[in-house]
């Protein structure tokens, strides 16, 4: 384990450590971050870091193959672009966590504002608390699981991510519908439940997606042109 | 972009280091905001009104203004100056009379109140309350700004926060859309707007609400209804501060609770150094929610 302390360390040199870090130690912690931004991120290597305290804006953003978790909350745009590997946030998540992320799995444990999951395109999010509006707008592909409440307009002109949703939802957004839960969702929420460390039963989520109606021009429509 | 900072003490002990606290988090707020700064301080009650002046020229300004105003208004106005600032105590039967040769002075009238005073200046947060001596100040609650501007000019009074009533100040991140046609209608009911800034617009909206016996919370949820745009808002007032985010929510906004006090800041940074902190209870403030803290 080789610890990494911002009070002596600079921001960049702290990422140069951690993006160096293939085939060197495999375990990281990184100590008083202080609320900095864009901590951990663009790693690409199988490596364990652990974030004690709350981050910034952008914290583990483009992560590959790395296990990135946070004992603490973080600011806007948490695991950007991820495109594999896991982000773990203990606490709450700002705007737009987990946006476009193209593969792996962020779990925020606690809730996550406004615009969570945003264009995300392969990324599987699970949020423990509830999540804020403009939730999974025009995403395009994965699983956004969310054991408590979403907010206003839900999966806005949503493509083909799924969404799972145990508590309340509070407007579905354009051309987003629920959707009849069938047995291979139910096996694929038990076992994203079950990754991200959730105690919760798949049966009680309702799922939600795209009704498809805006994939393609009508011509009828041709008048808002 | 910008930074905004609040602070809300619980607890009177605290008092003394309000200033320090402040200056912290509004330094740390700096890549938020480099070209001006500003900080309201709701401080120690006098037995007369506080007027803060700001003059381009203080050198000159100032020089003889405490005999000059003792002499007009025939009784003593101590004058305490401050950099391009001054803070002139007013008795509180002159008012009109004291205010009218503050303006003969040509000195700008940046706030008037039982308890705030104001101080903002065009430069980095750091000097800015350096040249003020922010640090050292006391009281009970202040808000601060750190400016990036979009919507007017880099000038002081382009400078957040403003105040349009007494005891009333805003700062503001984001930037309002329907200034203009709120600016005409707000000066046809008497709300006259020193400047061109977005800003100060919402400060005298939410002030004109006041006005017409409106609590501070009712103030602040007509802004979601009346005001077009982005924005995070921090109001200050004798007793407290609010906050209110448009429903759009972009502009960041974080708080923190203790049993000591409350804090807003646009970034959790800035509360990196606040006594307690990490037991705090921390949560970033719904969209188109009202909060406010009064004591």
């Amino acid at each position: 384990m080789q610890t990494l302390d911002m009070n002596d360390i600079d921001l960049r040199a702290v990422n140069a450590t951690l993006q160096g870090a293939a085939g060197t130690d495999t375990e990281f912690e990184v100590l008083n971050l202080r609320g900095s931004h864009a901590v951990a991120v663009g790693l690409d290597a199988p490596i364990d870091v652990t974030l004690h305290g709350s981050a910034g804006y952008y914290c583990a953003g483009m992560n590959k193959q790395a296990r990135i978790t946070v004992k603490g909350s973080v600011g806007p745009g948490a695991a950007e672009n991820m495109m594999s590997g896991e982000v773990i946030v203990d606490g709450d998540a700002s705007q737009y966590a987990g946006a476009t992320g193209h593969g792996g799995l962020l779990v925020i444990k606690g809730n996550a504002s406004s615009r969570c999951g945003i264009s995300m395109k392969g990324i599987d999010i699970v949020v423990g608390g509830n999540i804020g509006h403009m939730s999974a707008f025009m995403a395009q592909k994965g699983n956004l699981v969310v054991l408590g409440d979403a907010g206003d307009a839900l999966g806005d002109s949503l493509y083909e991510a799924r969404l799972f949703v145990r508590g309340s939802v509070k407007s579905l957004g354009a051309d987003c519908v629920e959707k009849e839960m069938r047995p291979e969702h139910l096996d694929l929420l038990a076992d994203l439940l079950q990754r991200a460390g959730m105690d919760a039963k798949p049966e009680e989520f309702r799922r939600y997606g795209s009704a498809r109606e805006l994939y393609h021009f009508k011509v009828d429509n041709a008048g808002a042109y | 972009m910008c930074g905004i900072v609040g602070l809300f003490l619980k607890q009177e002990n605290l008092r003394p280091r309000l200033g320090d606290m402040l200056t912290d988090m509004l330094i740390t707020m700096t890549d938020r905001g480099p070209d001006s700064a500003g900080i309201a301080i709701y401080g120690d009650e006098t037995d007369g009104l506080k007027v803060t002046v700001q003059s381009d020229d203080a050198a000159s300004a100032f020089d003889g203004s405490q005999d000059d105003l003792t002499n007009r208004l025939g009784t003593s106005v101590p004058v305490k100056v401050l950099d391009t600032h001054a803070i002139i105590t007013l008795p509180r039967d002159k008012r009109d009379e004291g205010l009218a040769c503050l303006e003969e002075r040509g000195l700008r009238i940046m706030g008037v109140g039982d308890a705030m005073e104001i101080f903002k200046e065009v430069g980095l947060p750091k000097d800015v309350a350096d040249r003020f001596g922010i640090r050292a100040m006391q009281g009970s609650h202040g808000i601060g700004h750190t400016r990036m501007a979009t919507e007017s000019a880099v000038t002081t009074l382009g400078a957040h926060p403003f105040s349009t009533a007494d005891d009333q100040c805003l700062v503001h991140n984001g930037s309002l859309s329907n200034h203009n046609q709120m600016r005409r209608q707000l000066a046809r009911d008497g709300f006259v707007t020193k400047t061109e800034n977005d800003t100060e617009v919402g400060a005298a909206y939410i002030s004109s609400r006041i006005a017409k016996g409106d609590t501070l919370g009712e103030a602040l949820e007509g802004t979601l209804k009346d005001l077009d745009g982005f924005f995070t808002f921090v109001m200050g007032t004798k007793n407290g501060f609010g906050v209110v985010r448009d429903p759009i929510a972009c502009k960041p906004a974080v708080m923190a609770e203790t049993d000591d006090y409350v804090a807003f800041a646009s970034e959790y940074r800035a509360f990196a150094d606040l006594p307690g902190i990490d037991t705090a209870r921390i949560w970033e403030p719904e969209p188109a929610t009202v909060y406010f803290w009064e004591r």
